[in-house]
C-alpha cells in the first residue's frame, strides 16, 4: 500500500470471450452467475441472447460475442453472466470464461490503440498491458448501447 | 352512514389539514397566488359537494367565501382583516363538519356574522371592520379555538372524541405503496409455485405440511392486498348524475341516468384511470346522442331520454357499457368527415361495415358535431378515451342503432398487475396471449372440421358463417417455416377487428404478472411485457394490438394491392397483381376495370332511369347519378335490372353501364397493347380471354367536368421506375394503370413524406410525377425536397396542376419541376413522360 500511495487504483472483473480478455470495473458488476434456462425473444436484435429469471428478477441477455462482431460460441460451451445493473435494470453479459479481480493503476491504462477493431473500438475504454497478454477494458454503457444508431456506427 | 357523506368528510377532513399548514403560509404572504388558489379550490370544492349533499348551510358560508377569494384572484389586494376573515370562515368549516360527523346533520344556527363581512368585502366594503372572530390565531395547530359565536352543537362536541373520529377509521396509503405491496406479494406467489413443483417431484419431503400453511398463507395474503386496491365502480360513477343535471340545464333536454351495478369492484388504480374516459361517454351521450325533447317526441320517443349505465364481471374482466336511447351515430356524417380527413377514401368506406366505420369517432382529433359546444365537439375526447383505456388493457366498442341509440362497452381487467392469460407454444417457445383479447380457441386440421386454407398466399379459416383472416405466430416471429396445416387457432379480438392466431399448441390459462419489458426490447411492437411462470422460465406477453398491425401488413401484401402502393416496389413484376372486376357491355369483348377503383356495384330498376338533356340519369343515394355507356354499342335494358358499375370520389358518383357482371379476378395487370380509342388504355390476357382494359379516367369528366379541376391529377413518366405522388387514392389509381400502359413500372405515394421515404429507402426511381396540391406538404415542398436530396436531385419531376398559370410554372421551375402537365390531359402527360424518359434514355 504504502509504495502506491500516490496512484489511485481500480478493480476490474475480469473475463475472456474468444481467447481475449476484457476487464470491467468491479463497480458496475453486480454479480456473476451461471445462466440458465435462457428464453429467446422473436424479432429481438441479434445481440440479445433472451431473457431469464434470476432470483425473480427479470434479467436481459446480451451475447458479448455478438455485440463485438465476433463468431457465435462452439456448440455445448456453456456461457457465464456478468451481471450488470444499469438505469434500473437488469442485464447479464454472456462471456466465455469468467477471471479473477484485478487490482490496477488508472495511470498505467492506455489509451486504444488506434487500429483497434471498429466492434471493439465502439466499447473500449482503454488497454492495460498486463503480463503476457493484454487486457481490454470495457465502457458498459456502450456496450449496453444496442440503438441502431450505435450499432451503424 | 352514507357512503357519500363519508367520503366528503375524510376527503375534506384531509384537505383541511393541508391547507391548516398553507393558512400560516398565506398569512405571511397573502399575495401568493399558488397558496390562495389552492385554498380557493378546496372552497369551492366543499361548495360544490355541499349542494349536492343537501348541507344549505355549509353551502351558503363557502359560497361567500368562494365569492371573496374569487375577487382575490382577479386582482384584489388581500388585506389583513381578509386573511382573517377566511381563517375563520375555515375554522368554522371545520366546525360545522365536526357536527356532521357526529349527528350526520348540520348543526343548526347560521354564519351572518361571517357572510355579511364576507360579502361586504367582496364588494369592496372592506372599511367595514369585519366582526368578532378576531382571536382566531391562523397559526395555531390545532383548530381547537372557536369563534366567539359558537354554535350549539359544535360547542358541546367534547375535544376528547377526536380519536373516534371517523376520518381516521380510514387511512389513505400512497397508491405506490401498495403497488409495491402488491409487486412483493406477486413475487412471493411465484416463489410458492416454485416451491410447490420442487415438492411435487420429490414426494416424501418434510416440506410438504408446512409448504401448504404458506401456500394458503400466501394465497390469503394476495387476496387482501388486492382487496385493499379493489372499490366499487360507483366511485367513479359518483359525479355523473351531477354532470348530467347540468348538462340537461345547459342543453335543454331532459335526461334520466340509470345506473346498475354500482357495487362491482376493480382495482383502484382502474378504477382511477377509467374514470375520466366514462365521464367523457357519458357527455357524449347526454350532448349528441340524447335529442331534444321536442325531437324525441317527433320521433315517437317518450320527452326523457335515458342513459344507462351498468356494470358487471365476466370472466375476470369488468364490462361497463353506457348505452342511450338517443338518436344513434350519423353514420353519413362520419363518412364525409372521414373523407374530408383522408383518413380513408369512399371506396374504401364502401368496403366496410357499419361497425367500423362507427369506430373511427375514434380516430385522433375526429369530431362530427357540426358546432363546437362546451360540452363535447372540441375533436379531442373520443381517440384520448380509447388510448386510456387501451392503456390498461381494457378495450371500447361501440353498437349504434339509427334512431335507437347508441351503447359502448368498455372491457377492462379487474386489475392491473395480475392478468389472465393462455399461455401457447409456437416454434417451441412459450408465450402469453392475454386472456381479454381472446374470444375462443379452435382446433384445426387437415382431418378436422376447421381447416386452413389459403386465398393467394393469405391463410384463412371459415368459422361457422364468417371467413377469418389467420396469422401464423412463427411467420409474425420469423420462428421457421410452417411446415404443416394444423395447429390450434387462437380467435383474438382487437378492436371489431377478428382475427386468428395460429400457435402450434395451447396449454393452459394462467394468472400472470405483468412485468415490464427491457428497454432493449420496447421497440418490438408484438410484445407488450414479460412473464415469469410458476415453473420459473421467463416468457413474453403478446400485444395483440401488435400482431394485428401484423395482419394488416401480410394481408396488404397479399391480397390488397391497392394498399400497397409503396409495397409494391418491393415484389418483382410477376408478384405484381391486382384485382380487377371483368365486365361485359356493348360488345362480346370482356372489359376490365381495377376493382379497386369501383365504389360499389348496383341493379337499377330500368324505371327509375330518366333521361335529362340527352343524358341518362339516376336517383342514387338522393343525388343525381349520371350513367354513361362505355361506347355507342352499350345499350341501356329496356326493363328490369340495369347493372351499374359506380365509381364515387368526393362525394360525387357516377356510372357506368354494364350488361353484366362476369368476375373478380387477381391477375398480374400487364398492358400488353395500348389503344389509341378513347376510354380504353390497352389489351391484357385475363383468364385466357384478350380483355379491354377500360380506362375509367375518360369517363369521368363527360360525368362531370370539373372532376379534375377538383383534384390534382399525378402525372407520370418515362423512365423504368416512376414515383407517383398524389393524396388522392381514387387518382393515384387512375393514373397508375396509364403510366403502366405507357411502359413503366409504377410505385404509388400517398403523400409527399411518403414519397421522400420511398425516395430515401430507394434511389432506383426514374422519374417522379406529382401532384401540386396535396396536404401538409405540396408539390412545390416536394420538390424542394427531392433536390435537396443527393441520391435523388437529379430525378426529373413532373407537376400535376389544375391550372397552369406564368406564376405557377415559374414557381415550379425555381422549385425544380421539369414539366408541367394539365391534369386532365393523359396524352400530355404519357407526352410529358415520354420525353423526360427520353433524356434519361441519353443519359444512360
Amino acid at each position: 500500500m504504502t509504495a502506491m500511495n500516490d496512484t489511485q487504483l481500480s478493480d476490474y472483473v475480469t473475463f475472456t470471450t474468444a481467447g481475449q480478455m476484457f476487464g470491467l470495473p468491479i463497480e458496475c458488476v453486480q454479480d456473476v452467475f451461471k445462466p440458465s434456462r435462457i428464453t429467446r425473444v422473436p424479432l429481438a436484435g441479434p445481440d440479445i441472447a433472451g431473457v431469464l429469471n434470476l432470483r425473480g428478477r427479470i434479467v436481459t441477455a446480451i451475447e458479448l460475442r455478438s455485440r463485438l462482431g465476433l463468431d457465435a460460441r462452439d456448440e455445448g460451451q456453456v456461457p457465464m453472466a456478468i451481471g450488470i445493473e444499469s438505469r434500473g435494470e437488469s442485464f447479464g453479459l454472456l462471456v466465455d470464461a469468467v477471471g479473477e479481480v484485478l487490482k490496477l493503476p488508472d495511470d498505467e491504462r492506455e489509451p486504444n490503440p488506434i487500429n483497434l477493431d471498429r466492434n471493439l473500438g465502439r466499447v473500449a475504454a482503454g488497454v492495460y498491458r498486463l503480463d503476457g497478454h493484454l487486457l481490454v477494458v470495457l465502457d458498459i454503457d456502450r456496450v449496453l448501447d444496442l440503438s441502431p444508431e450505435a450499432a451503424a456506427a | 352512514m352514507d357512503d357519500l357523506l363519508r367520503e366528503f368528510l375524510t376527503e375534506t377532513n384531509e384537505s383541511l389539514n393541508l391547507v391548516d399548514a398553507e393558512l400560516v403560509r398565506f398569512e405571511q404572504e397573502p399575495n401568493n397566488g399558488a397558496i390562495l388558489g389552492n385554498i380557493f379550490r378546496l372552497v369551492h370544492t366543499i361548495k360544490g359537494t355541499c349542494g349536492f349533499l343537501a348541507l344549505p348551510r355549509l353551502e351558503t358560508l363557502t359560497h361567500a367565501a368562494e365569492t371573496l377569494m374569487g375577487k382575490f384572484r382577479d386582482g384584489m389586494p388581500v388585506t389583513a382583516e381578509a386573511v382573517t376573515l377566511i381563517l375563520s370562515t375555515i375554522d368554522r368549516i371545520k366546525l360545522i363538519l365536526d357536527a356532521i360527523e357526529k349527528s350526520e346533520q348540520e348543526p343548526s344556527g347560521g354564519d351572518a356574522d361571517l357572510i355579511d363581512p364576507l360579502g361586504r368585502m367582496a364588494r369592496q366594503e372592506a372599511a367595514a371592520p369585519p366582526p368578532a372572530p378576531v382571536e382566531i390565531e391562523p397559526d395555531k395547530p390545532e383548530p381547537i379555538e372557536k369563534p366567539e359565536k359558537q354554535e350549539k352543537a359544535a360547542a358541546e362536541r367534547p375535544e376528547e372524541d377526536r380519536g373516534d373520529r371517523l376520518a381516521n377509521h380510514s387511512i389513505r396509503v400512497n397508491v405506490d405503496t401498495l403497488d409495491h405491496l402488491m409487486t412483493t406479494v406477486s413475487e412471493l406467489v411465484l416463489t410458492r409455485n416454485q416451491l410447490l413443483e420442487i415438492v411435487r417431484r420429490n414426494e416424501d419431503s418434510d416440506f410438504k405440511v408446512p409448504l401448504q400453511r404458506l401456500s394458503s398463507v400466501t394465497a390469503e395474503l394476495q387476496e387482501g392486498v388486492m382487496k385493499t386496491r379493489m372499490q366499487p365502480i360507483g366511485n367513479a360513477w359518483q359525479k355523473l348524475p351531477r354532470v348530467v343535471r347540468d348538462l340537461c340545464a345547459e342543453l335543454g333536454k331532459d335526461i334520466e341516468l340509470a345506473m346498475r351495478g354500482a357495487d362491482t369492484e376493480l382495482d383502484r388504480q382502474v378504477l382511477d384511470l377509467v374514470k375520466d374516459p366514462l365521464t367523457h361517454l357519458v357527455r357524449n351521450c347526454a350532448d349528441h346522442g340524447i335529442e331534444a325533447p321536442a325531437a324525441r317526441i317527433a320521433a315517437g320517443k317518450p320527452a326523457k331520454g335515458t342513459i344507462r349505465l351498468s356494470a358487471w364481471h365476466e370472466g375476470g374482466h369488468i364490462i361497463i357499457e353506457i348505452s342511450d336511447d338517443g338518436r344513434g351515430l350519423d353514420l353519413a356524417g362520419i363518412k364525409a368527415k372521414v373523407v374530408e380527413k383522408g383518413l380513408a377514401s369512399e371506396a374504401q368506406l364502401a368496403a366496410k361495415s357499419e361497425a367500423e366505420i362507427c369506430n373511427y369517432i375514434f380516430a385522433p382529433g375526429f369530431t362530427t358535431a357540426a358546432k363546437v359546444t362546451s360540452i363535447s365537439g372540441r375533436g379531442v375526447g373520443m381517440d384520448v378515451v380509447r388510448s386510456n383505456i387501451e392503456q390498461i388493457g381494457g378495450t371500447v366498442d361501440l353498437k349504434s342503432l339509427s334512431g335507437a341509440g347508441t351503447t359502448f362497452t368498455i372491457k377492462i381487467p379487474l386489475t392491473l398487475a395480475i392478468v389472465s392469460a393462455l399461455i401457447v407454444e409456437a416454434g417451441g417457445e412459450r408465450f402469453a396471449i392475454p386472456q381479454l383479447a381472446v374470444l375462443e380457441l379452435v382446433r384445426a386440421g387437415n382431418n378436422g372440421e376447421h381447416r386452413i386454407e389459403h386465398i393467394k398466399d393469405a391463410p384463412v379459416l371459415r368459422l361457422r358463417n364468417k371467413l377469418l383472416p389467420l396469422v401464423r405466430l412463427k411467420e409474425v416471429f420469423r420462428l421457421g417455416a410452417c411446415d404443416n396445416e394444423n395447429g390450434f387457432v387462437v380467435v383474438t379480438q382487437v378492436g371489431s377487428q377478428v382475427f386468428g392466431i395460429v400457435v402450434d399448441g395451447v396449454f393452459h390459462t394462467e394468472e400472470i404478472v405483468i412485468k415490464p419489458m427491457s428497454s432493449k426490447l420496447r421497440h418490438i411492437p408484438v410484445f407488450s411485457g414479460t412473464t415469469i411462470l410458476g415453473d420459473g422460465a421467463v416468457i413474453m406477453i403478446i400485444d395483440p394490438n401488435g400482431v394485428a398491425q401484423a395482419l394488416g401488413r401480410a394481408a396488404v401484401a397479399a391480397t390488397r394491392a391497392e394498399n400497397s402502393e409503396l409495397q409494391s416496389r418491393e415484389e418483382e413484376a410477376d408478384e405484381d397483381t391486382v384485382s380487377l372486376l371483368v365486365f361485359r357491355a356493348g360488345s362480346q369483348q370482356p372489359k376490365a376495370v381495377p376493382l379497386s377503383l369501383v365504389t360499389r356495384l348496383e341493379e337499377i330498376d330500368c324505371r327509375k332511369i330518366e333521361i335529362s338533356d340527352g343524358r341518362h340519369l339516376v336517383q342514387y343515394r338522393d343525388q343525381l347519378m349520371p350513367l354513361l355507356r362505355i361506347d355507342a354499342e352499350t345499350s341501356l335494358k329496356k326493363e328490369g335490372a340495369q347493372p351499374i358499375l359506380v365509381f364515387s370520389d368526393q362525394g360525387r358518383s357516377m356510372g357506368l353501364v354494364a350488361d353484366e357482371i362476369i368476375d373478380i379476378v387477381e391477375e398480374r395487370l400487364d398492358i400488353e397493347v395500348s389503344s389509341d380509342r378513347p376510354g380504353l388504355l390497352g389489351y391484357a390476357v385475363i383468364k385466357g380471354a384478350t380483355t379491354e382494359i377500360i380506362d375509367v379516367g375518360h369517363f369521368l369528366p363527360q360525368a362531370f367536368e370539373d372532376w379534375f379541376r377538383r383534384r390534382d391529377l399525378p402525372a407520370a413518366r418515362r423512365a423504368r421506375n416512376v414515383l407517383l405522388v398524389d393524396d388522392s387514392a381514387f387518382f393515384r389509381e387512375l393514373l397508375a394503370p396509364l403510366i403502366k400502359a405507357a411502359g413503366y413500372r409504377v410505385v404509388a405515394a400517398a403523400s409527399a413524406a411518403d414519397a421522400l421515404a420511398a425516395l430515401k429507402s430507394d434511389t432506383r426511381f426514374d422519374l417522379i410525377v406529382t401532384d401540386i396540391e396535396m396536404p401538409e406538404m405540396d408539390g412545390f415542398a416536394l420538390a424542394e425536397a427531392v433536390r435537396a436530396m443527393p441520391a435523388a436531385a437529379a430525378v426529373p419531376i413532373i407537376a400535376l396542376a389544375t391550372m397552369v398559370s406564368a406564376e405557377t410554372v415559374e414557381r415550379g421551375r425555381a422549385a425544380g419541376f421539369h414539366d408541367f402537365v394539365a391534369k386532365f390531359d393523359r396524352a400530355g402527360l404519357v407526352a410529358a413522360i415520354k420525353e423526360q424518359g427520353a433524356d434519361l434514355n441519353r443519359a444512360a
